[in-house]
């Protein structure tokens, strides 16, 4: 099991809503978004999958190249693939945003 | 001619067992009647599983809701079976006995507050086993405090079943309610084949798990009360004529006489099949909460 945490202080878009999406079965995870603490996006994951650090940024920098909320994301992962990952975000923004 | 045609109602249902543990729980209230407690942002989740280097998840698998069905005051409390396989550790456990508990203490106080638990379920976690454990006698005690005052209704769906120390929970439930995809028992097949031999029970046989603790022949046997088709509005339908139905007249756990009986009349000198043992059990229309 690994912890990774990125900070995204480009995104400041003020944000209301929660969302929970996801469960946290094999080949998928959830995600916990909620308004930021302060400035910025905070991502923090829990994956029982070592060693993808440089999938998790690669994903993350691509989610945050079109999305600017200010959000607190978690992540619970049980080895989803970056395809996965990214829609199950786009899917907890569309709660966000509705 | 197309499907469609043949089919039309079937092709155009909400499937339940599809649904995850939370959709399902919400599909069973009156429209906009619930609150979920205890939810993913509260942060409950198992301090044991990260020790053993597996993600927990925010709720720990166990989704708590409260609300109205059918007009009545009801909890449902569901159990994720993509998560750890439903398993009930020290969190899950506790969600789900101090969800009975509060149950059983609003209708002592006169307002009947009935409980449904949609088990998907393996039992316990083998990673918090001695507390898994222990959440399984604290459910089934709670269980056993609230049904004399409300309904505990026990739905199993699938596709996980229900297993294990769980299933216990499911048997001293007021009513229980299955799907002919579920499946309910004491040992799981694969346990049984590793207990006992693959002569004994052949757990890649299908077609014989579900002969044995397939929903049919649960319901066949007297051992669980409706066999609902895979249908969110049947499923919801059934459990508010349940939840209105009020405490069972008389708990199948309760029948000691009659299932000690029915064992020791068994002719075990011969193979039993799962067919006539339907037959010849289903006689007794006594059995079970409901009947």
């Amino acid at each position: 099991m690994e912890q990774i945490e990125f900070d995204y202080p480009a995104a400041n878009r003020h944000i209301t809503k929660k969302a929970h999406v996801g469960v946290v079965g094999s080949g998928d995870m959830e995600v916990l978004m909620e308004p930021a603490d302060g400035d910025g996006a905070r991502v923090t994951i829990t994956t029982s999958v070592n060693g993808f650090q440089d999938s998790w940024k690669a994903v993350f920098d691509r989610f945050f190249s079109k999305f600017d909320g200010a959000v607190k994301i978690q992540i619970n992962d049980a080895g989803a693939t970056p395809g996965s990952v990214l829609l199950r975000l786009e899917q907890a923004v569309e709660v966000i945003e509705q | 001619m197309s499907t469609a045609e043949v089919f039309p109602a079937f092709v155009s249902r909400k499937s339940f067992i599809e649904l995850d543990g939370r959709e399902r729980a919400q599909s069973l209230f009156d429209q906009n009647a619930w609150t979920e407690l205890v939810g993913p942002f509260d942060r409950v989740e198992s301090p044991w599983l990260p020790m053993q280097g597996i993600a927990p998840q925010a709720d720990d698998g166990c989704i708590v809701i409260k609300g109205k069905i059918g007009g009545l005051s009801a909890v449902v409390v569901s159990l994720e079976g993509a998560f750890q396989g439903g398993s009930i550790g020290e969190v899950s456990g506790a969600k789900m006995t101090a969800a009975l508990d509060l149950a059983t203490k609003d209708s002592e106080a006169g307002k009947k507050t009935a409980a449904v638990l949609l088990l998907e379920t393996g039992g316990v976690r083998l990673q918090e086993a001695n507390l898994g454990l222990a959440a399984i006698a604290e459910v089934i005690s709670s269980i056993l405090a609230l049904r004399q005052h409300a309904p505990v209704i026990t739905v199993v769906a699938g596709t996980v079943g229900c297993f294990g120390g769980m299933s216990l929970a499911a048997g001293v439930s007021s009513y229980v309610v299955m799907t002919k995809e579920a499946r309910l028992g004491l040992n799981g097949p694969e346990v049984i084949e590793q207990e006992s031999g693959i002569d004994e029970f052949d757990a890649s046989d299908r077609a014989l798990i579900w002969a044995i603790h397939g929903g049919e022949q649960r319901v066949g046997m007297g051992e669980a009360d409706a066999l609902v088709e895979d249908d969110a509005e049947k499923i919801a339908s059934t459990i508010r004529e349940y939840v209105k139905a009020g405490p069972a007249f008389e708990h199948r756990s309760q029948q000691v006489k009659l299932y000690k009986d029915r064992i020791a009349a068994l002719d075990t000198s011969q193979q039993i099949d799962p067919m006539s043992l339907r037959q010849e059990w289903s006689s007794n229309k006594n059995s079970g909460g409901a009947r």
